[in-house]
């Protein structure tokens, strides 16, 4: 399958080819490749794409990427609708 | 690792990348020095909203000059930083906040920048998701050319620029110690190696109370926990940032479609503990769907905390003082460092370059602590 068409982000609708070539530029660091891209911001936020992301950098760069930088997934974990939240009803 | 720089720059944050961007540019021979990657820190978690709408005159007329360079800035640095300019739009609650806003609002206007005072019907055809009941408003003051630009982009940018002049930035690497001989600046100790220089620019953010310890300056900084949320990515729905300084909310639709806003924590504390709260969400959520209803049945995604480095007067701390020479401030954001950075990156160039000083850089000096004369700046929001 071409680096075009090939999903790495499903959330964000980022391809293998949009990873590449942003490392490739130089963003070297997961968190980097995060905010330049938005990869993990979506509602899964990186659950399925942060690890894909993470075998994609290391084996462009040689380097080994330690699982504890991989970004850390930031409450609620799951969607929660505003109304939801500003309920008084425990 | 270099063995020398003419300037070097504790953080990578926007004012650090921004500050290397403009001296690169002029020939000056910069180090960054990024403990982190860059934009790690009030930068990347931060609102990246611009507003001109300021009660002191001199933070009004940095953020209209800023606005004047953020709208080149992708053209310059060759990189697009996603500005959007769809103005601020600041609630009026009662008579007394309309008689302050009148008066910041005429202040505004002396300096050209494009605000008016809007009725409670202009403000549902700025956003109309708005309710006036709900939000309890009696008018607003409204601003177009106040938008939002990406905070990451715009500091990537800014680094890939200072890079393509000659400067090195150097991620991963922590500045432990700086060095002075016969009060100046001589050398800057990091994790990686030693660097001679005549200038260090402390742009630390939060951290900068901990480079202005290495040589022995005290300032009144403090550390303050902010709280700020996105939704889910939504269709177009308005373009104005919505800002209200007695709720103390902030928030608006970002590039991308999400909603991203924030409010001060119920129990304001202090510090440095990163862990976000229930009684945020509480509070922003309810808020939030009483300024706009619609939205709760809207999800939110993501939450996360940041800090503000908050001075007692909220106005930053700039260049350098007879103390120490070399020593160039940089840092004291109170909240609003973002939208001013262009100023700041080309008034501390400036002083750097030409020895260039200015009515704003003087006042912003940290001597004024001492005088005891100090303007609050009274248009804070978050
Ligand atoms: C929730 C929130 C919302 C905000 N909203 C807005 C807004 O809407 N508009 C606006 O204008 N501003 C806003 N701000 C404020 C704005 O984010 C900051 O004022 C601005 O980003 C400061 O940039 P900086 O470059 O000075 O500092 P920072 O971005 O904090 O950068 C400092 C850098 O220094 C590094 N560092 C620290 N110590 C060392 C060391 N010893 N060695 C090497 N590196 C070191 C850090 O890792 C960090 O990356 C907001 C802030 C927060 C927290
Ligand atoms: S797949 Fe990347 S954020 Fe969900």
């Amino acid at each position: 399958m071409g680096k075009k068409k090939t999903i790495v982000c499903r959330c964000e609708d980022l391809t293998l080819e949009d990873v590449e070539n942003a490392i490739d530029t130089g963003y070297t660091d997961l968190e980097e490749l995060r905010k330049k891209l938005r990869i993990g911001m979506g509602p899964c936020q990186g659950r399925v794409c942060f690890q894909l992301v993470q075998k994609i950098l290391e084996k462009k760069t040689g380097k080994k990427v330690p699982i504890k930088s991989l970004p850390k997934v930031r409450p609620p974990i799951i969607p929660v609708s505003l109304g939801t939240l500003a309920s008084d009803e425990k | 690792m270099i063995k020398k720089a003419d300037v070097v720059i504790v953080g990578g944050g926007v004012n650090g990348c921004g500050l290397a961007y403009n001296l690169s540019k002029r020939g000056v021979d910069v180090a960054v020095f990024e403990k982190n990657y860059l934009s790690s820190g009030a930068t990347g978690s931060c609102g990246a909203g611009i507003r001109q709408q300021w009660s002191t005159h001199e933070n009004a007329e940095l953020a209209m000059k800023s606005v004047k360079i953020f709208e080149k800035l992708s053209n310059e640095l060759g990189d697009d930083i996603e500005l959007r300019q769809g103005g601020y739009l600041i609630a009026v609650h009662d008579k007394e906040e309309l008689l302050q806003l009148e008066k910041n609002v005429e202040m505004q206007k002396s300096l050209g920048i494009p605000v008016k005072i809007i009725s409670t019907k202009e403000i549902i055809e700025v956003v109309p998701i708005l309710d006036i009941k709900g939000m309890n408003a009696i008018a607003a003051t409204f601003c177009p050319t106040d938008g939002h630009a990406n905070p990451f982009k715009t500091t990537f940018a800014y680094a890939n620029a200072a890079r393509k002049y000659g400067a090195n930035i150097f991620t991963h690497t922590t500045v432990t110690d700086i060095k002075t001989k016969n009060k100046k600046v001589s050398e800057v100790i990091t994790d990686k190696g030693i660097i001679k220089t005549d200038f260090v620019v402390n742009a630390a953010g939060i951290s900068s109370e901990e480079i202005c310890d290495m040589v022995g300056i005290k300032i009144p900084t403090k550390p303050v926990r902010k709280e700020i949320m996105a939704t889910e990515r939504l269709q177009p729905l308005f373009k104005a940032m919505v800002i209200s300084f007695k709720d103390g909310i902030y928030f608006s639709q970002q590039h991308e479609g999400q909603i991203v806003g924030g409010i001060p924590i119920p129990e304001q504390k202090y510090g440095y503990k990163t862990a976000p709260t229930v009684s945020f969400l509480q509070h922003m959520s309810k808020t939030l769907t009483r300024y706009a209803p619609v939205l709760k049945h809207i999800n939110m995604l993501r939450h996360w905390t940041g800090f503000y480095d908050v001075t007692p007067d909220a106005r930053p701390i700039l260049g350098e003082t007879k103390d120490l020479k070399g020593f160039i401030h940089c840092h004291g954001f109170s909240g609003h460092g973002f939208m001013i950075s262009p100023m700041v990156s080309k008034i501390l160039c400036e002083y750097i370059v030409e020895g260039k000083t200015s009515d704003i850089l003087e006042s912003l000096s940290l001597t004024r602590f001492k005088d005891k004369k100090i303007e609050h700046e009274m248009a804070v929001v978050g």
